[in-house]
């Protein structure tokens, strides 16, 4: 990670102006991704985002890294194979619950398992949005939102609760609204050594009518109390495992953040809820072959390598 | 006597040790500066299925089976006489093909008889095998232990073919030495206990009368016994691939296997994907992010990655290189069996137009160089490439002198000025080409994006802009075709005034060669117009040829002779006369003979060949 403290915001601010909807919780997140980048000091030219199909997909539009905007559902294996290209990239893949959970749900099942070095924020609307409002696989059941022509008759995902299950090193999420806190995650999750996972709760103004901002303030309850908070403040709780050799540890540690991923309603937790370091993907590659050649840096002039040793095999 | 021309094979049930024999002795007698070709059939299945490995040794260069069978070494009954006791009977047995004259080895402890196979015009070599073990351990001092031992039952077959033919053992010791590592050197003193004592039973029993005899010639040590899938392999890392993404599947596991052992030497990272649309993808991110990168499948796998196929070519990536060993299809259809059915989808592998290359080696040396230049295609026109072959390439062996890497330079293409202040990653341009910067690069900056972009990458629907970027990516189709040599698209074997025009691409090119020799002694003179570079197909040049031939024959492991079709669509020529074959199962030498010969007269437009007299 090259770092420099000159780095600013603006630096990564594009000409381009977003195209998501007035109140869109996405323009919450690019300023938290922007100011992280920033904060880590980060170089544009370091950086590569990367993103599926959908409002969210566009992000890269908007961050003045290299980006690329891939397909519908690919963005970790297009994000997997880049850091493997060049480990010296700051990867960040990016996408929709739609894109993530369930056109991608493959490759967000396994990219948990490899612990590459790389961090995948999900924008988490709870509806295709760019399809015009169908349900995502984050709506729960019996909910109806403003496009749709009956409640959705299919369960939740968890995506918290998969993403632990998974192997994902570093599980959190986030409040698009609450840009402060969101870019604190991000920050961590950047630097955490392995795969992070962000969930970021994200209003959509114009198709999920249920999931508003005003319902996640809780104006509708009787306390008027938030229904988000801060996992992280909440006495006892502590996502980090100390001893990752500690097996207990680290299954109680797993059991706690699972149940409280599906803590769902009057209060809805935010913040990291699962943090452990783990060899990444790269380690189990260079402990198992201590004297392999570096493959994983990209290079301009790739020189032919010489397969005449190889011959032998074949006589 | 016949010397230096054999057909040999060995079959048994799937996991009984038939490939460890067949490599051996393929080895051996490669070793022995024999010449030698070998493939083997299998079921889709792990252990239990009746497979068969054919070897072919001659004095000079071959390179694809024939029918018949000059020795034939049955390790169970099925072998023999077919799955007779099976619901639906799939098979007859190998005992109908074996020539007049000809020998049968066979395990006299599987309790068959002379009579049950019924051929007073073969010679029988019934051999003992656990009685053959038990000796030859007890003449070394050494107790028989089943479970330590019997997996040498393997070189009992190789020996008892090695004492018929007349060829000395010290040639497999030798290849067992060097190829044991230190710490299995104990084994090879066991190997030769076994060795030796089923030749002197052998000798005992038969003596040397069998009809065909093996003559070692000027040492083959050098050469190589090699397959299509090692010669991708050796490609890739000859092309400095430094990633191989793969999920498994038949017939392209092998390569991403081969790439796998090879790690620790060549600066190659494989990973090992969730699915092939995963593989893809992974493989376009590290292209895209400075790799040169690969990934290898066949027929189902290359579907899931069609989709990913069209983003690898609407951003412009250099690469990836995809190779695909086409099996039976459709769907699963014949994991374990040729064909050459995927031609077309391999046009047009996604939705919409884009442009990308398709390359058909027809043979190991073509499978090594043509898989290096796919990656010069890659990058220097920023497409993603793929190099068509199929189970029959990748799984039999040829033997070759080498690889020729002469003339096989790296092309990584044009990349951009850092010091421009304007840099657009989609530039417009005469060629089509615009100059990459790689993520990394100061002053590279760009984003792009799988919907239609600007220059600078961005998302645009603009009419003018969609205009330019179509018309600026198809051009390189143009300028691929501009560019590259003859020499990678197309090859005219044979004089070019032939009475007899075969015309065909990939992995049937080996038998075409082997009979062109027997159409020529029946006194025509024919030629053989081989294609190489899919797409962008080389009209141009190849519709000449095909205007002058006097009688186009269309040769093709498919049903619907697609490369006639594609021919037919790319220069308006029609090849009436066609030679297909679609059971699963490759061409081999005599199928050609006998089908270009009965093209030739006309005998029917369309000459299909089931090979009922291979049909095992």
């Amino acid at each position: 990670m090259t770092t420099d403290l000159e780095v600013r915001p603006s630096d990564y601010r594009t000409s381009a102006h977003p195209d998501w909807c007035p109140g869109c919780g996405d323009f919450g997140i690019l300023n938290a991704i922007r100011q992280a980048l920033a904060e880590l000091g980060l170089h544009p030219h370091n950086v590569l985002a990367v993103s599926g199909i959908g409002c969210s997909g566009k992000t890269p539009h908007y961050i003045k890294s290299y980006g690329l905007h891939t397909l519908h559902g690919r963005a970790l294996p297009v994000a997997t194979g880049a850091k493997l290209a060049n480990h010296e990239l700051t990867v960040l893949a990016m996408g929709g619950d739609g894109d993530g959970y369930g056109i991608g749900a493959g490759h967000f099942v396994n990219s948990g398992r490899r612990n590459l070095d790389l961090t995948y924020i999900v924008f988490n609307n709870g509806v295709y949005g760019l399809t015009k409002g169908q349900s995502s696989p984050t709506l729960h059941r019996g909910v109806k939102t403003r496009s749709m022509a009956e409640p959705s008759f299919q369960d939740a995902a968890n995506p918290l609760a998969v993403a632990i299950s998974s192997g994902y090193t570093f599980v959190a999420r986030g409040y698009a609204m609450d840009t402060k806190a969101m870019k604190e995650i991000l920050v961590r999750a950047i630097r955490h050594r392995g795969t992070a996972m962000v969930d970021v709760l994200q209003p959509c103004p114009v198709y999920n009518n249920v999931l508003t901002v005003s319902w996640y303030a809780g104006r509708d309850l009787a306390s008027a109390i938030p229904r988000i908070y801060n996992l992280e403040e909440e006495e006892g709780f502590d996502p980090r495992v100390a001893d990752p050799d500690d097996l207990d540890e680290v299954n109680a540690k797993k059991i706690t953040a699972i149940a409280r991923s599906f803590e769902w309603g009057d209060r809805i937790p935010t913040g990291v809820f699962y943090d452990i370091d783990l060899p990444t993907l790269e380690d189990g590659f260079r402990s198992h072959r201590p004297d392999a050649p570096d493959s994983a840096v990209y290079k301009q002039a790739v020189p032919g390598q010489d397969v005449t040793p190889l011959f032998n095999r074949f006589r | 006597m016949v010397v230096n021309r054999l057909s040999w094979l060995i079959g048994g049930a799937q996991g009984s040790g038939i490939n460890v024999s067949a490599e051996v002795f393929a080895r051996a007698c490669k070793r022995a500066g024999l010449n030698v070709f070998s493939n083997i059939e299998y079921h889709s299945n792990i252990t239990g299925k009746h497979a068969y490995y054919r070897v072919r040794v001659n004095q000079k260069k071959i390179h694809s089976p024939v029918d018949r069978v000059d020795l034939l070494l049955a390790l169970d009954r099925e072998t023999l006489f077919g799955d007779v006791d099976a619901s639906h009977q799939t098979h007859r047995g190998h005992v109908r093909q074996v020539e007049p004259d000809g020998g049968i080895i066979y395990d006299a402890e599987v309790g068959v008889t002379p009579e049950e196979i019924g051929r007073d015009d073969v010679r029988l070599y019934p051999v003992p095998y656990g009685e053959v073990m038990k000796d030859g351990l007890a003449a070394g001092g050494v107790d028989y232990e089943p479970r330590r031992h019997d997996i040498m039952r393997n070189m009992i077959s190789v020996a008892a073919s090695f004492a018929l033919l007349e060829m000395d053992l010290d040639v497999i010791v030798d290849m067992l030495r060097e190829r044991l590592g230190p710490d299995r050197q104990h084994l090879v003193g066991l190997n030769e206990l076994i060795l030796n004592a089923t030749a002197e039973y052998v000798y005992r029993e038969y003596g040397t009368d069998f009809p065909v005899n093996l003559e070692g010639r000027e040492a083959g040590q050098d050469s190589l016994l090699i397959r299509g899938c090692d010669a991708a392999a050796l490609g890739k890392i000859h092309a400095g691939c430094s990633f191989q993404s793969y999920y498994p599947i038949a017939p392209a596991t092998e390569e991403s296997e081969i790439l796998s052992s090879v790690q620790s030497e060549y600066p190659i990272t494989v990973l090992q994907g969730e699915d092939e649309i995963a593989c893809m993808n992974m493989a376009t991110g590290a292209a895209h992010a400075g790799a040169r990168a690969a990934t290898a499948t066949s027929g189902p796998g290359f579907s899931l990655m069609g989709e990913g196929l069209g983003f690898a070519s609407m951003i412009e990536t250099p690469g990836p290189v995809l190779s695909v060993y086409q099996r039976g299809g459709p769907s699963t259809g014949l994991p374990t069996r040729q064909s050459q059915g995927d031609l077309r989808f391999a046009i047009q592998p996604g939705h919409s137009e884009f442009p990308h290359v398709v390359m058909a080696p027809g043979d190991v040396q073509e499978t090594f160089s043509l898989t290096f230049k796919a990656f010069n295609y890659g990058d220097r026109y920023q497409v993603p490439v793929i190099v068509l072959m199929d189970r029959f390439l990748a799984n039999s062996f040829w033997t070759m002198d080498k690889l020729d890497t002469d003339g096989l330079v790296i092309d990584r293409g044009e990349f951009f000025d850092p010091e421009d202040d304007d840099y657009r990653r989609h530039l417009v341009t005469e060629s089509g080409i615009s100059p990459r910067s790689i993520p990394g690069q100061a002053g590279g900056q760009f984003v792009t994006s799988s919907d239609e972009h600007n220059e600078y990458g961005k998302i645009s629907e603009g009419i003018l802009n969609r205009h330019d970027q179509v018309e600026k990516r198809m051009r390189k189709l143009a300028r691929i075709d501009q560019e590259s040599p003859a020499t990678d698209r197309w090859e005219l074997h044979g004089r070019e005034d032939a009475e007899l025009t075969v015309v065909a691409w990939g992995s049937t090119k080996g038998a075409i060669l082997d009979a062109i020799p027997a159409v020529k002694r029946m006194g025509m003179t024919v030629n053989f117009l081989q294609i190489k570079m899919l797409w962008p197909f080389p009209r141009e040049e190849v519709r000449p040829i095909l205007e002058r031939a006097n009688i186009l024959v269309l040769l093709e492991d498919n049903h619907d002779g697609q490369l006639g079709q594609l021919i037919a669509e790319e220069t308006g020529i029609l090849i009436d006369r066609k030679l297909l074959k679609y059971n699963g199962r490759p061409f081999s030498q005599n199928e050609v003979e006998v089908g270009l010969c009965d093209a030739a007269e006309g005998e029917a437009e369309r000459i299909v060949v089931s090979s009922e007299r291979m049909a095992v």
